[in-house]
């Protein structure tokens, strides 16, 4: 009996959705999204498609932008704290936006440590003496945990356009948060 | 129906300096069926809702400008560069025209005092980011509250009658002064005549009789 092009097309989307959920599960688990990225899925609709796409796209752009002001502004001669500090608050927001956890969880550490002003009150002396040191090494953290989810989003977004592509339906996850 | 058609009429200004939580907002809002309009800045919304600087309140808002941009709700993010979210709303109390505007903020930072100060100045809400269609589900209150009772009475059928009565009042009273206030029941009138109430009954009586 000769198997139908249906059937292997069912066949064809059930294992990428269940990549797909096996996939998101694992970014859940490992922190690097949270509940408020499923709160974006639940936004998209027919009129709205590409919704998820569109948002996380401009937190690419943006957060690419901020992480450049970062780098040049602890290039400086005299680093100016409070732009950093702006930098950082803003960065923090978006990434919360979008739920990308690990992200928002590194800003406020960076934010934490680089407040000028709150930097007495620890009794490490390295860090009264070197503050911008101190937010660099924050900085090189951020990035990091950026360029992380930037690669698993990507990946996941290609699953998504799989998933359509072969006639399936992006499996809808359930916000436990 | 008649209340779907008057809540997509609902026009709701958004205000935020970040394109992500603008393009969040901008959904969360559509899909209660609200107008969205965004701009990144307390001095754009100002000026979106026709507010110039160095004018006295009554020389700007003409019943033509006023007509022109109808704004039902003002929702805005606290931390902004410039002119913040609080600065914004203490302009907004202190005009004349635009203080009966309700009023919304949003913010990152769970800060006690700091929502308190909002909220004594006069916002309605306080949401903590980032904001959720429940949140959003939590407007309509506020909205209705500055278009008159009489709408709220739409939810009951038994108080049909009633409304029928008190837009025929409402009309009566309407006087050819150019009160902003009356502007703004009359869009809400257009868009639930008495006409428009008489289908429910007859819907009621189909729905009852089968």
């Amino acid at each position: 009996m000769e198997i139908g092009g249906e059937y292997l097309e069912i066949l064809g989307s059930s294992i990428l959705m269940t990549d797909y959920l096996e996939y998101s599960n694992a970014l859940f688990r490992e922190g690097l999204l949270d509940g408020q990225f499923i709160q974006l899925q639940m936004l998209r609709d027919d009129s709205n498609p590409d919704f998820v796409v569109e948002v996380v796209t401009l937190f690419f752009e943006d957060s690419q932008r901020i992480l450049n002001e970062l780098s040049k502004t602890l290039d400086e001669q005299n680093v100016d704290f409070k732009k950093i500090d702006a930098n950082v608050h803003q960065l923090k927001g978006s990434s919360s936006s979008i739920g990308a956890q690990r992200v928002r969880n590194a800003c406020i550490a960076f934010r934490s440590f680089c407040d000028a002003q709150d930097v007495e009150s620890y009794g490490f002396c390295f860090f009264v003496l070197f503050p911008d040191q101190m937010c660099l090494r924050c900085l090189q953290q951020v990035k990091q945990e950026y360029l992380l989810v930037k690669n698993k989003l990507e990946a996941l977004l290609r699953l998504e356009q799989q998933i359509v592509a072969a006639g399936g339906v992006v499996p809808t996850l359930n916000d436990v948060s | 129906m008649g209340l779907a058609a008057a809540e997509a009429q609902f026009h709701v200004l958004a205000v935020d300096d970040s394109v992500i939580d603008r393009k969040l907002i901008e959904m969360l809002l559509k899909k209660t069926s609200y107008h969205v309009t965004t701009v990144d800045s307390g001095r754009k919304a100002l000026e979106f809702l026709g507010w110039n600087e160095g004018n006295s309140d009554e020389a700007i808002f003409s019943p033509k400008n006023n007509q022109e941009v109808e704004v039902n709700l003002i929702i805005t993010d606290y931390c902004m560069p410039g002119m913040t979210g609080y600065d914004l709303l203490k302009k907004i109390k202190e005009s004349a025209v635009l203080r009966d505007i309700p009023v919304v903020i949003m913010s990152s930072e769970n800060v006690p005092s700091r929502i308190n100060r909002c909220l004594e100045e006069g916002a309605e809400e306080f949401f903590l980011k980032p904001v959720r269609l429940a949140d959003v589900d939590k407007l309509k209150p506020h909205i209705m509250k500055t278009m008159g009772k009489e709408t709220l009475n739409h939810e009951n059928q038994d108080n049909d009658k009633e409304i029928v009565e008190t837009e025929i009042q409402s009309q009566q009273q309407q006087t050819p002064q150019s009160n902003i206030n009356n502007n703004k029941r009359k869009s809400m009138d257009e868009g639930l005549s008495p006409d428009r109430t008489r289908p429910r009954y007859n819907n009621g009586l189909t729905v009852m009789s089968n």
